[in-house]
C-alpha cells in the first residue's frame, strides 16, 4: 500500500513538472502591424462680440463652428525589435461667420458667410526602446476656400541613461497659400469670379526644443522652446482699415514676423487622487506683441476610472505696434491693422471636463477605452466672449 | 522702509534659477515606481480634446507656440 502510495505521488509530481510552461525571456514581440488606438474628437464652438476686423474694428463677431477630427495609430515591431507607429489623421471644420459674411457690404447674405476646412495628415516614426531614442517625420495639408496649406516635419528625441529625462528637437514648415479676397468695394473688378481670385504665398518656419525630467515619482517637468520666423502675405486681405478721414484700405502688415515662445510644465500627483497641472509660456515677436499665458488643471479621481477636471488659463497680451481701433489710423503708417486679436487684452478660460475609462470598456465594450467631456467659457476684456464643448471617444 | 518688490528681469531670472535647481534635485525613478507617473492624466502635453481648444485660441489671440501645437502657419490663424 505504501508503494502504491508513494508511486503515485511520484506520478503526479512529474506530471506537474512537465505541465509548467516554460518562461519565455527572449524579449518576443509580434510584428504584426495593429491598431493601437482609434480617437474621435468632436467639438462646438461658439462665440460673439462687436469688434469685427471685417467691418474695420466695429460689427458682429458671431461665429459658430463645427470641428471634427477622426485619427487612428498603428503599431509593429521590426526584425530588431524597434517600435514603428504610423498615425492618420482626418479633420473637418464647418463654420458660419457673420463677419466673413461682410466681405460685400451690400449683399444680405453672401457664399462668404460659411466655409468648410478639411485637414488630412499622416505621420510616421520609429522607436528604439532599448536606447531610448526616436525619430519621425510628418506631412500635413489644409483646404479651405480662401487658404491652402502643405507643412512637413522632421523630430527626433532621446532619453537620459536612467530613462529619467528626455531631449526632443522637432523641425516644422507650412508653405501656405493665401487667396486675395478683397473687400468687394476695394476690387478692381466688382464682379471679379471665385476661380480669378490670385493668391499670395505665406510660409512659416519653426523649430522646436523640449526637455522633460521626472523629478521623483509623483512630479514631472517639461521645458520648451520655439523659434519661429514667417514670411509672405501675413495679414487677411478681407480685413478692413478706415482711416481718421473715414475713407476704408485694406488692413497692410509687414511681410516678416519672428516669435519666440518659451513654455514651462509641471504635473504633480497629490495623495492618491488628485493631480495638478500647471503650464506657463511666455511669447514675444518682433511686431511688439509681448504675452504671458499661465494654465492650471486639478483632475479629480473620484474613482480609479471616473475623473473631474476643472481648469483655468489666464492669458495677457500687449497690442502688436500696427493696431489702432476703427477711425484711429492715418496715411502715413505703412502698416496698419484694426483687428482685435492684435489688441491689447487679458482673456479669462475656465471650465471642467470628466473622464471616464472603466476597464471593460465604455457600457461593458471592450473596445471602447474612454469617453471625455468638456466645456470651456472664454471672455476677453475688449468683450468678446465664447463658449466650446468638446468630445473625446477613444477606441483600442 | 520700504521692502524693495522682486520684479521685471530679476524676477525671472531668480524663477528660472529656481527651476533650474528643482530640475537638477532629482532621484532616479524605476520603471516599477512609475505607476503614478504613468497615469494618462500626468502627460506632459495637452490632450487630444484640448486640440480644437488650442486652434480657436490660436485664432483669437496674438500669441502661438511652446505648446507642440502649432506656432504659425498651417491655417488663416495668427
Amino acid at each position: 500500500m505504501k508503494r502504491v502510495f508513494l508511486t503515485a505521488a511520484g506520478l503526479m509530481a512529474l506530471l506537474h513538472s512537465f505541465s509548467q510552461k516554460p518562461t519565455d525571456t527572449t524579449g518576443f514581440e509580434s510584428r504584426k502591424l495593429k491598431i493601437e488606438e482609434i480617437n474621435l474628437v468632436s467639438s462646438y464652438y461658439s462665440q460673439n462680440g462687436n469688434n469685427s476686423a471685417v467691418t474695420g474694428g466695429i460689427g458682429s463677431e458671431r461665429l459658430t463652428d463645427i470641428a471634427n477630427i477622426f485619427d487612428i495609430k498603428l503599431t509593429k515591431y521590426d526584425k530588431k525589435l524597434r517600435k514603428h507607429s504610423f498615425g492618420a489623421e482626418i479633420g473637418i471644420d464647418h463654420y458660419t461667420s457673420a463677419s466673413s459674411d461682410m466681405i460685400d457690404l451690400k449683399a444680405n447674405s453672401s457664399a462668404s458667410h460659411a466655409d468648410t476646412r478639411i485637414y488630412p495628415s499622416l505621420s510616421w516614426s520609429v522607436e528604439n526602446e532599448k536606447k531610448g531614442t526616436s525619430f519621425g517625420i510628418g506631412l500635413s495639408a489644409s483646404s479651405e476656400f480662401d487658404y491652402k496649406s502643405f507643412g512637413g516635419n522632421v523630430f527626433f528625441s532621446r532619453k537620459t541613461k536612467n530613462k529619467n529625462g528626455e531631449f526632443t528637437a522637432r523641425f516644422q514648415t507650412y508653405l501656405d497659400r493665401v487667396s486675395l479676397v478683397l473687400p468687394v468695394e476695394l476690387r478692381a473688378d466688382p464682379n471679379e469670379k471665385e476661380r480669378d481670385y490670385p493668391t499670395s504665398p505665406r510660409n512659416s518656419f519653426a523649430g522646436a526644443l523640449s526637455y522633460s525630467r521626472i523629478i521623483n515619482q509623483r512630479l514631472q517637468i517639461m521645458f520648451l522652446a520655439d523659434i519661429v520666423q514667417q514670411q509672405g502675405y501675413l495679414s487677411l486681405p478681407f480685413h478692413r482699415v478706415y482711416f481718421t478721414d473715414a475713407s476704408v484700405h485694406q488692413e497692410s502688415l509687414p511681410d516678416n514676423r519672428f516669435k519666440i515662445p518659451l513654455g514651462f510644465r509641471a504635473n504633480y500627483f497629490l495623495g492618491d487622487r488628485f493631480i495638478i497641472k500647471t503650464y506657463y509660456r511666455f511669447y514675444k515677436d518682433d511686431w511688439g506683441l509681448t504675452s504671458h499665458t499661465a494654465d492650471i488643471e486639478v483632475p479629480v479621481k473620484i474613482t480609479p476610472f471616473l475623473s473631474v477636471s476643472p481648469f483655468y488659463r489666464f492669458y495677457s497680451q500687449t497690442a502688436i505696434k500696427y493696431f489702432a481701433p476703427y477711425q484711429q489710423h492715418s496715411a502715413p503708417e505703412q502698416y496698419y491693422t484694426s483687428n482685435y486679436d492684435y489688441s491689447k487684452f487679458n482673456s479669462n478660460f475656465l471650465g471642467a471636463g470628466i473622464r471616464m475609462a472603466p476597464p471593460k470598456g465604455i457600457f461593458g465594450a471592450a473596445h471602447f477605452s474612454m469617453i471625455e467631456l468638456r466645456y470651456g467659457h472664454y471672455t476677453k476684456t475688449n468683450g468678446m466672449q465664447s463658449n466650446i464643448v468638446s468630445m473625446n471617444l477613444k477606441f483600442k | 522702509m520700504k521692502r524693495k518688490k522682486v520684479n521685471g528681469p530679476l524676477g525671472y531670472t531668480m524663477a528660472g534659477i529656481a527651476v533650474l535647481l528643482l530640475a537638477c534635485s532629482c532621484t532616479t525613478v524605476k520603471e516599477y515606481q512609475k505607476n503614478k507617473l504613468n497615469d494618462a492624466e500626468m502627460i506632459l502635453a495637452n490632450r487630444k480634446i484640448e486640440k480644437t481648444e488650442l486652434s480657436f485660441q490660436g485664432y483669437r489671440e496674438g500669441a502661438s507656440g511652446a505648446n507642440a501645437g502649432k506656432s504659425g502657419g498651417g491655417c488663416g490663424c495668427n
